[in-house]
């Protein structure tokens, strides 16, 4: 390792790193904007300029010098300084000055710069330039004049979302960056390019003109909008919620986000449930919380444990989920479940049903299987590393099921479960890539088990991920990737029908007289029995409102301190950003007010006590955020005949990645996107630029 | 003052037959496997004694230039001709091409194998359509002669030559970007380090030399390292391909020996300056790229690499372009101006913002319309910009703006002053 002085600090720093990335061991700040550490190495803004002693005497981007043994580095000299504010006053005299009627303002790192290295007045007496905007789409706002090209978005596009749109045509001053022929950006992960851009060239269309960031409240919370658990911030003024940006997480989502995650936002606003209602004579009317509780005690007092059921929906915090399997529980039901779209999981053991190798642990991966889904629509943010071990590394991805573009090579394998007992026996050329790779990751999808041999081809999947060496003491090569962000909690907090307990299907097929939806509405409402007494118990006014005899207005994820699990069975937790609106309430405390009606108080009365009780339920919730990573142990494999597999062909888990749950098919900025989607759908541009 | 025994360039002017038979009967291709089965080292060596300094602009060693190729590399290596003439004022290697293509193909055998290369990509500029074509059918001819493919020259060396057409981008002459353009990207320069010598064309150890370096380079090796050391001056050595342009009664291409006197060349070769020496005002001695000298460093400055540093210019490709005392000096630089903004990559913020902001405080120090002050300001930009660009078109736009600033500024400052006079003058306000 290099041991260098830069400002007279001595540092020590792995061989191949940058000045910058010295500096910044040493705790000395260099000013940037091309330079981003996700990103390759543009060298292209000049801001980064240092003095590096026994070289020629000119400054020298640090971005992109590597470090040497003995350096002898200073970053404020007086040719340095007047290096940046060269480069600064180059910078600003294209730039145009309208930062007042502009979103990037407050939080714009040419701004910030600007007070470093820029000066009081202009020496430049020409006219500016004006560049024509582009229209990106629903999602990204251009004003290209303002744009100082350093082409982080180019290479975020072109990198990390695996897309290949954006570019610079023209040269010289004349440079502008666009999509070269006028079209959306296709990428999942488009907006990202708004955080990327240091500048106001690419703001945020939907949040246009609405608000100052230091006007904002600031509150770290979950994403549930997918099953990754993309740690996110939201920003909120007054009740409203205005912004959703990334936090920055290595584990998950190093500091992207999905556009659904950050844009579903507006249908927080819509169709909300803020009052509870009861049917009376086929129509429903708003009444008291009294009274609509009364409504289901009516309802629930005398009938028999095993004619009530609940089903948990994909957004639910494990909190409201424990606190209604207990009231089941009181009420003699073991009719509970947490697999609306009847997923064939086995929640016996964590493994069976979690994401081992952990989102990080991909990258450690050398060959790549996936059966049944298609994580760049499923879990975009999880897709780009996969992306990225491709992108850097070169791995071989085989896929099972629909072959779409991923963004990244694949070898599509076949359509069908039966595949993967090709895989198993050898019959495919890509048995061999996953026997001979060291660490082979199978990641198995919500396509492959919401069907009718979902526990064969779980089983199946567990048994080649057995057979080629995915399954080992220190490496576990077995996941499943969900597309519900309560998923993983629901199954570790066990709900799931208990003995003799029925099934999603069975509760909506007449099992049950009575039926609590907590926030179910991707189930087939219209299977439910006529009979059937329905309570649900949700934030929006959505298929389960639709059908339901009680509504009970819960809180969205914004509107809640909430437990959440992703995929890889890290177990998070978001705070409260704004209040449920109206007289909606948080679900937990719904459910145990209710509680008090059936004579068995729910024996919580804050939150603290009710997570203690998830404590006790299952040891993960106690570690908030950390992930222990396990190899496999045991190679029982999950219940399951691996060999009866059906030859019908795995559709895809989700269609249209911009409408999937009750907030984003609320959200008119998906539904925009949604129709651009349609509107645009492009050929498979990545595979080709390979 | 060159002897016609020490010229390498015989066919400069295209008197005989470029091709191959011609090309025998001027020496080349003779015995060429007796040069390769002297081995790399040699070759190397050879070239490192002759003091030969690259004939592109920057006038570095060529032979140390070839010794930073890896000894041992798992990846081909690859030599890159540049061909890409663009400069200003410069059209010496378009006669190389059309009238000497074997000097360059027999260059590229010799300097390839000195360097360990299987294969030497020649850069065209686009607007070279018939020397392309030239250049083409002589590689063909030394194909199907055996002197390059497979065996080169029966030497065992396996060797090929492609001939590739720029697009005309004067960027894609600065080596790096000239690797970008050939590997089918934008044109836009690398950064450095990584050297070509490490990561070059397709990431595999590359050199980039002038067209006027390699073809040299198989005389040199023929007539021998003192032979080019004793021509011209110290560390200076070598007959050179000066373009002589401008205000001159004969502008012509002409090889002579580096040193030759300024005034000399001038009148030797290119028939003196127009109404004679004492009309010259100016004269930008290497290309659009360097600083212009006047008259008085003229008369008696010799035309060498060393020399034309001292006066704080260069001698860059040699192509002389004389102004005499007709011309409007501030005029002919913010010509240069606008060309490097029209030329400048856009990559980095230095060279991208500041050319353009040059040619509009040139364009309006034509007419005067500035004031004196501003003088000073455009002298900083060009110190803001040179030195601060990832190549070296950065410092090209800068520098003709600080020649004209160094040694014309009671004209910048006449013109305005002028200006003021004619503007501030209310009787000319109201005929208007």
């Amino acid at each position: 390792m290099p041991k260098l002085t830069i400002d007279g600090i001595a540092v020590e720093v792995p061989a191949g790193s940058t000045i910058l990335q010295a500096a910044e061991a040493a705790g000395i700040e260099i000013p940037r904007f091309c330079y981003h550490e996700r990103l390759s190495i543009a060298g292209n803004c000049r801001m980064c300029l240092v003095e590096v002693e026994k070289t020629p005497p000119k400054p020298i981007a640090s971005c992109a010098y590597p470090v040497g043994e003995g350096m002898v580095v200073h970053t404020d000299t007086p040719m340095v300084r007047n290096g940046r504010r060269g480069v600064m006053e180059f910078l600003l005299i294209n730039h145009p000055l309208d930062c007042p009627i502009c979103d990037q303002g407050g939080e714009c790192d040419l701004q910030d710069q600007a007070m470093g290295f820029g000066s009081d007045h202009s020496r430049y007496a020409e006219n500016k330039r004006a560049v024509k905007d582009k229209d990106l789409g629903p999602l990204v706002k251009t004003t290209m004049t303002r744009c100082i090209h350093c082409t982080r978005c180019i290479r975020f596009i072109t990198e990390v979302a695996g897309v290949p749109e954006l570019g610079a045509t023209d040269r010289g001053e004349h440079m502008e960056v666009g999509t070269y022929v006028q079209k959306a950006l296709s990428s999942e992960l488009s907006a990202n390019i708004i955080d990327l851009c240091p500048v106001g060239a690419l703001t945020s269309k939907p949040y246009e003109f609405v608000a100052r960031p230091w006007e904002l409240q600031k509150v770290d919370s979950i994403d549930v909008l997918d099953a990754v658990g993309t740690n996110i911030r939201i920003d909120s003024r007054g009740p409203e919620v205005l912004r959703i940006l990334p936090r920055l997480n290595e584990d998950v989502n190093e500091e992207w986000l999905g556009d659904k995650s950050r844009f579903a936002l507006d249908g927080l606003k819509r169709r909300r449930l803020d009052r509870p209602w009861v049917k009376k004579d086929g129509k429903l009317k708003a009444v008291s919380w009294a009274e609509a509780f009364s409504a289901i005690a009516d309802k629930v007092k005398g009938l028999a444990g095993d004619r009530i059921g609940a089903i948990a929906g994909d957004l639910c915090d494990a909190e409201s989920m424990l606190a209604l399997k207990d009231l089941m529980a009181s009420l003699g039901s073991v009719n509970i479940d947490c697999r609306q779209d009847g997923a064939r999981l086995d929640a016996t053991r964590r493994d069976f049903y979690s994401f081992n190798t952990s989102i990080a642990g991909i990258e450690e991966a050398d060959a790549v299987l996936l059966i049944g889904t298609n994580p760049r629509k499923e879990a975009p943010v999880l897709n780009a590393r996969i992306r990225k071990a491709c992108f850097g590394r070169g791995i071989p991805v085989g896929v099972i099921g629909p072959d779409a573009d991923l963004t990244y090579k694949t070898t599509h394998v076949g359509n069908d479960p039966t595949a993967i007992n090709a895989l198993h026996d050898g019959t495919h050329a890509f048995a061999d890539v996953l026997k001979n790779a060291k660490k082979p990751l199978i990641v198995i999808g919500q396509a492959a088990l919401a069907r009718p041999d979902g526990s064969a081809v779980l089983a199946a999947a567990w048994r080649l991920a057995g057979a080629v060496g995915a399954l080992t003491a220190d490496w576990h090569g077995f996941n499943v990737l969900h597309t519900a962000a309560a998923r993983v909690g629901g199954l570790d907090l066990g709900f799931v029908p208990g003995p003799n307990g029925k099934s999603v299907a069975q509760m909506l097929e007449g099992g049950v007289d009575v039926l609590w939806l907590l926030g179910a509405d991707e189930v087939d409402t219209a299977r439910i029995g006529a009979n059937t007494f329905v309570v649900y118990q949700g934030h929006h006014g959505d298929a389960g409102a639709h059908r339901a005899d009680v509504i009970l207005p819960g809180a969205a994820y914004t509107e809640k301190s909430g437990t959440y699990v992703n995929t890889e069975g890290r177990v998070q937790r978001g705070f409260l950003a704004v209040y449920p609106p109206g007289d909606a309430r948080e679900d937990w405390t719904i459910i145990r007010a209710f509680s008090q009606l059936t004579g068995n108080t729910l024996p919580y009365d804050n939150i603290d006590a009710l997570r203690q009780r998830l404590e006790q339920t299952n040891v993960v919730f106690s570690r908030i955020g950390y992930l222990p990573r396990f190899g496999c142990s045991d190679l029982t494999g999950p219940a399951g005949d691996p060999a009866a597999l059906s030859n019908t062909p795995f559709v895809p888990a989700v269609e249209n990645y911009y409408q999937t749950d009750v907030i984003s098919r609320n959200s008119p900025t998906m539904a925009e996107c949604s129709a651009t989607a349609t509107a645009t759908a492009t050929p498979a541009l990545a595979a080709a630029a390979e | 003052m060159l002897h016609d025994k020490d010229r390498i360039f015989t066919n400069l002017y295209g008197q005989h037959d470029p091709f191959l038979k011609g090309a025998r009967s001027r020496g080349d291709w003779d015995n060429t496997a007796a040069i390769l089965s002297r081995g790399r080292d040699a070759i190397i060596q050879e070239m490192k004694d002759s003091g030969l300094r690259g004939r592109g602009g920057a006038g570095f060693p060529t032979g140390l230039k070839w010794s930073f190729m890896p000894k041992q590399s798992d990846r081909p290596c690859y030599l890159v001709v540049n061909g890409d003439e663009s400069e200003p004022g410069t059209c010496k290697d378009r006669d190389i091409l059309r009238h000497d293509p074997h000097k360059l193909i027999e260059g590229c055998l010799v300097a390839g194998f000195a360097m360990g290369a299987c294969a030497a990509y020649i850069y065209v500029r686009g607007e070279f359509y018939d020397e392309i074509v030239a250049l083409q059918h002589a590689v063909d001819e030394a194909y199907e002669a055996g002197l390059i493919g497979k065996n080169a020259c029966g030497s065992g060396y396996d060797y090929d030559v492609f001939v590739h057409r720029g697009a005309g981008a004067y960027i894609c002459g600065e080596e790096t970007a000239l690797i970008e353009s050939l590997e089918g990207k934008k044109g836009m320069p690398r950064m450095k380090p990584p050297f070509p010598a490490g990561v070059g064309l397709y990431g595999c150890p590359s050199t980039v030399n002038n067209v006027e370096s390699i073809a040299v380079a198989p005389t040199i090796l023929r007539r021998g390292a003192d032979w080019f050391l004793g021509i011209g001056r110290p560390n200076n050595a070598g007959p050179k391909l000066f373009c002589i342009s401008g205000h001159v009664n004969k502008p012509c291409n002409v090889e002579e020996e580096l040193g030759i006197p300024l005034r000399e060349l001038i009148e030797r070769h290119a028939g003196g300056v127009r109404g004679g020496w004492d009309n010259l005002l100016a004269v930008i001695p290497g290309g659009a790229s360097v600083r212009m000298i006047p008259k008085s460093i003229c008369d008696d400055i010799p035309m060498d690499f060393d020399s034309l540093r001292n006066v704080r210019s260069g001698l860059g490709t040699a192509a002389v372009i004389v102004m005499d005392k007709s011309t409007d000096l501030i005029k002919a630089i913010a010509r240069l101006s606008k060309f490097y903004m029209h030329e400048s990559c856009g990559q980095c913020t230095p060279c991208r913002e500041g050319t353009g902001w040059m040619w509009r405080v040139m364009t309006r120090m034509t007419e005067g319309r500035a004031t004196i002050e501003e003088i000073d300001t455009l002298e900083q930009v060009t110190r803001q910009v040179e030195g601060h660009t990832i190549c070296a078109l950065g410092d090209a736009a800068a520098w003709p703006i600080q020649g004209l600033i160094a040694h014309f500024r009671p004209l910048m400052e006449e013109r305005i002053n002028a200006y003021k006079a004619r503007i501030s003058s209310p009787s000319r306000m109201a005929a208007e």
